[in-house]
């Protein structure tokens, strides 16, 4: 139980001198910000407006860091009195703007671009405000990380009143700039809201009277709500329970049919990411099947992808290499059968290899998959590193599947039939069954579950999801290679799952949206997407273990270890 | 509830044949097949390829030299992670992109030493100057890793410190892709690397003895490390059973910290002779090595340092001679392209029909 407490909460031990946490909190803000400095991203990130002239994603990154050294100083109450936590922000501030500082002074003496390739004249610029002397460059750095700092403080010492829709108002402001490619489409599509394009956008993004207005209008939007809040709980806690559900039931069916709607009018660009995310999706789903709720961590994942691709392309390609010229609707199911064996006979050899081997196991057996893909030996066969090219789209009654839009479709259906399918395995006593070899496999075996039978099919059903969506990735495509099937394609699902939160559908979907969706609408976290997974996987489980939305079980499990922590907490208060 | 005989326990040894043949599934089948598929692809590859005769004996000496070169640097890698595993219990899914961290520092100050002609002056200063470098950064970056993402999750055994090696494994390859951008460096060539030396009446690339000998400096240091001193002997009693060790007045932490520290400086070490012997690098280049050599190191029963250095080299010479001679036999184009395949298929092989390794250690029994 101890262990559950490390693993799914943070414990806070340590307790340092206050102006100890404050050089602390700076340090850390200061790390960070001279890791992203170097690595390239502050001034990629500085080439993407928010407020068009005014404000870019960059100096927001600077902004929002020296705000969150501010509020790590306030959150932690190291101080008693309100003067001393100011400076203390303040302080907090100046250490991580001094640490950043560093780089632009040591470029103005030196050159070490040939080393370090993100130390260009454009991050100069930016951390100098492009002001000729890096003193006074420097100077307003270091100001600007002291100023936001007490800023910091200043939005946490606000009554909720003013800090809960300031705060509402700044993160709608900067979330309408950063996805202006998202919302723009969507507004300039009909006549009716082209209006309200016109006024909060231009060509390249928001410009500063659209700030304005969506400040504005936030604010005030968040002010009513919070000014309002208890009455209208009470309201609602007096509408008796049927209704109360049959409108949450109202709510969530009108987000489903506006998200359904959405690529219809926001174009063929969203309409690609959706597909791609909803592809995700499909496999996470299925490698959900094996981790999260069976415990079997399996890093050969996209070998059933490639599966699924392969059979497709070689049942309908238009090459050489097919066996067959067949309609999608007869191709599809054969290759979701031809990856269910194959998930099968691959569990076979590593049935009786447990944790941290079965990972690497499922690893090498993954990448033997792809070497003999990408073989000349293979080649006759399966087309070697040239692929298979000229497969035809999926034919409906004569509607062809050829735009993105069409495509997300169809993928959604696939989604929504296989989230149904999931849903109904993880309740059936499969899914118990599963879950009881995650929790102990001896014990398991010892209560009368056959660990081969259910563990084969913990692979071969995960399989057949990933083998669907290798299916429509050969349709949308048009042709495969074997360097499509890369590991990192496994270990993107298995991040997809662990931010998600294991074990949980929905789960699986926040994190498709965050992981997949999230780097395609913002081209600066593209770049540097697998980093930034990277970053994911290591911040959620060392902040959140149970991921962004865990499952009903994992938030049971939480809850009554938070119970019986403030329970002991309460024994040790009164014994001491 | 009903009494029921209990089925009388075999006597005879015929009786006893039944009763395990009588336990045998459908999945022993096909294990079974597979072992003996694979055998038998080997042996007749094998057999074809000494009969057509294409290699000579100077190529299968070549062979297993080279396989020596690249065995010693796996096995340098390799100890990295019996290490921390005999330690933790963990595998460092990070080790592989830590070695790549080091030698990329050390390519930076092997370019600046080869322009300015120090290198070719004072092969054996720069090359020193050169590991510490790649010593001393891998040291850093593992102890950082270490802090980040191992050291929350001592007390508990879950899945949690392995997804957080993989993420970190991720965040140092492409960091470096950030930093130092996403082309191929080649590493230096000095008057000295090149050409060939006689010893003890055979013909060597310079290469070879160099790396082989350091490798094999190394592997003896660390040995003597392990077995003379008290720390080395503080870590293999805190691999053996961390409480009893505690309780002998042994720190835990830093016994933790000298493993890493000692495991970085080998990598270090076995990134700048992976320099020398490939000469090519990129953020990506610490991957395949960090799996072969986490392949040799199961294959060496992972906790045994000696068995690390023993997998290393094995796992070398397979790699080496494995593809000319079985391969080519079974009339397979392009065997070299297979070469990682023969390697995935050992620690598929090991992980699955023996993981404690060929020299066998109690440990992966243990944690089964």
């Amino acid at each position: 139980m101890a262990f559950e407490v490390v693993a799914s909460s943070r414990v806070d031990t340590r307790k340092t001198t206050s102006w100890g946490y404050v050089r602390s909190a700076g340090f850390q803000i200061g790390l960070i910000l001279l890791f992203l400095a170097m690595v390239g991203i502050l001034s990629m990130f500085n080439a993407r407006p928010i407020i068009v002239g005014y404000l870019t994603l960059g100096y927001a990154t600077l902004g929002i860091l020296f705000l969150t050294a501010g509020i790590m100083v306030a959150r932690a109450r190291a101080f008693p009195d309100v003067t001393r936590t100011f400076l203390g922000g303040m302080l907090a501030g100046t250490i991580a703007a001094a640490m950043l500082a560093v780089i632009p002074a040591v470029m103005s003496v030196v050159n070490l671009r040939f080393i370090f390739v993100a130390l260009h004249k454009p991050l100069y610029d930016m951390l100098t405000f492009t002001f000729a002397s890096p003193v006074v460059g420097i100077a307003c750095l270091i100001v600007l990380g002291a100023a936001l700092g007490a800023a910091g403080v200043l939005l946490m010492l606000l009554p909720e009143r003013i800090g809960g829709p300031l705060s509402a108002a700044l993160i709608a402001t900067g979330l309408a700039g950063l996805f202006q490619e998202l919302v723009r489409p969507v507004l300039a599509s009909s006549w009716a809201t082209k209006w309200l394009h016109d006024l909060l956008y231009t060509w390249t993004g928001m410009h500063l009277q659209g700030a304005i207005t969506i400040f504005v209008i936030t604010g005030a939007v968040s002010l009513l709500w919070v000014l309002n809040r208890d009455r209208a709980r009470a309201e609602w806690n007096t509408l008796p329970p049927t209704t109360r559900r049959n409108i949450r039931w109202g709510y969530l069916a009108l987000a489903a049919i506006a998200a359904v709607l959405f690529p219809l009018y926001a174009g063929n660009f969203i309409g690609q990411v959706l597909l791609m995310v909803g592809l995700f999706m499909l496999m996470g789903m299925g490698l959900n099947l094996e981790v999260g709720l069976a415990g079997l961590l399996d890093l050969g994942f996209v070998a059933f992808y490639a599966v699924g691709a392969y059979m497709t392309a070689l049942l309908m390609a238009d090459s050489p290499f097919a066996f067959a010229q067949l309609p999608f609707w007869i191709a599809m199911p054969i290759a979701v059968l031809t990856a269910t064996a194959v998930g099968g006979l691959f569990g076979v050899p590593v049935l009786n290899v447990r944790g941290d081997y079965l990972a690497v196991a499922t690893l090498g057996l993954g990448e033997i998959a792809r070497v003999i893909v990408l073989s000349d030996a293979a080649a006759p066969v399966l087309a070697g590193a040239a692929g298979i090219l000229q497969i035809p789209r999926p034919e409906l009654f004569g509607f062809e599947f050829n735009t993105p839009v069409s495509l997300f479709y169809l993928t959604l259906v696939a989604s929504l039939v296989a989230a149904y399918f999931a849903w109904r395995l993880q309740d059936s006593r499969l899914g118990r069954a599963w879950t009881a070899i995650r929790d102990d496999e001896d014990v398991a075996q010892a209560l009368g579950i056959n660990l081969i039978q259910v563990k084969l099919l913990a692979y071969a059903l995960g399989a057949a999801f990933a083998g669907l969506a290798g299916s429509i990735f050969a349709v949308m495509l048009g042709s495969i290679y074997p360097h499509s099937f890369q590991l990192i394609i496994s270990i993107n699902i298995l991040a997809l799952i662990i931010v998600g939160g294991m074990g949980s559908l929905p789960g699986v979907a926040v994190g498709s949206l965050v992981l997949i969706g999230l780097p395609e609408m913002l081209r600066e976290f593209g770049e540097f997407r697998f980093l930034f997974y990277g970053l994911a996987i290591v911040a959620v489980m060392r902040v959140k273990p149970e991921g962004l939305w865990p499952s009903a079980a994992k938030r049971r499990e939480i809850a009554l270890d938070q119970e019986t922590m403030a329970e002991q907490q309460a024994l040790k208060s009164r014994a001491g | 509830m009903t009494t029921e005989t209990v089925a009388p326990v075999p006597t005879t040894s015929r009786a006893r044949l039944f009763a395990s043949l009588e336990r045998i599934t459908l999945v022993d089948v096909i294990l079974w097949l597979l072992r003996a598929g694979i055998l038998i692809l080997v042996v007749v590859g094998t057999v074809a390829t000494l009969i057509k005769g294409t290699y000579s004996l100077s190529h299968w000496f070549d062979f297993f030299m080279f396989g020596l070169t690249i065995g010693g640097v796996y096995a340098l890698i390799a100890l990295g992670y019996t290490m921390v595993y005999g330690i933790l219990r963990l595998i460092n899914f990070a080790h592989g992109d830590i070695t790549m961290t080091g030698a990329f520092s050390a390519y930076f100050l092997a370019r600046g030493l080869d322009r300015s002609g120090f290198m070719d002056a004072h092969p054996f200063l720069s090359t020193a100057a050169i590991m510490a470098l790649s010593m001393g950064v891998c040291t850093v970056i593992a102890l950082i890793v270490e802090r980040i993402c191992y050291r929350p999750f001592r007390h508990v055994a879950t899945l949690a410190p392995l997804i957080c090696a993989i993420g970190a494994s991720f965040v140092l390859q492409h960091s470096f892709r950030g930093m130092f951008g996403s082309n191929v460096r080649s590493y230096p060539d000095p008057e000295w690397m090149k050409g060939t030396v006689d010893i003890l009446g055979v013909t060597l690339p310079v290469v070879q003895p160099i790396v082989i000998g350091t490798a094999f400096a190394a592997m003896l240091f660390l040995y003597l490390i392990v077995q003379k001193t008290r720390m080395g002997t503080a870590m293999r009693a805190v691999s053996e059973d961390r409480d009893a060790a505690a309780l002998m007045g042994i720190d835990a932490n830093k016994v933790i910290i000298f493993t890493f520290i000692l495991g970085a400086c080998m990598a270090g070490i076995g990134g700048v002779l992976y320099c020398f012997v490939y000469k090519q690098i990129y953020f990506f280049t610490g991957f395949l090595p960090g799996i072969k050599a986490f392949s040799a190191a199961v294959l060496g029963g992972i906790g045994n340092i000696p068995g690390a250095m023993f997998g290393g080299l094995f796992l070398g010479v397979i790699e080496s001679i494995g593809p000319p001679l079985f391969l080519d036999g079974l009339n397979i184009p392009a065997p070299y392209q297979m070469r990682d395949l023969i390697a995935f298929t050992l620690l598929v092989m090991v992980l699955v029909f023996r993981p404690q390794g060929l020299i066998g250690e109690a440990l992966a029994k243990k944690r089964a």
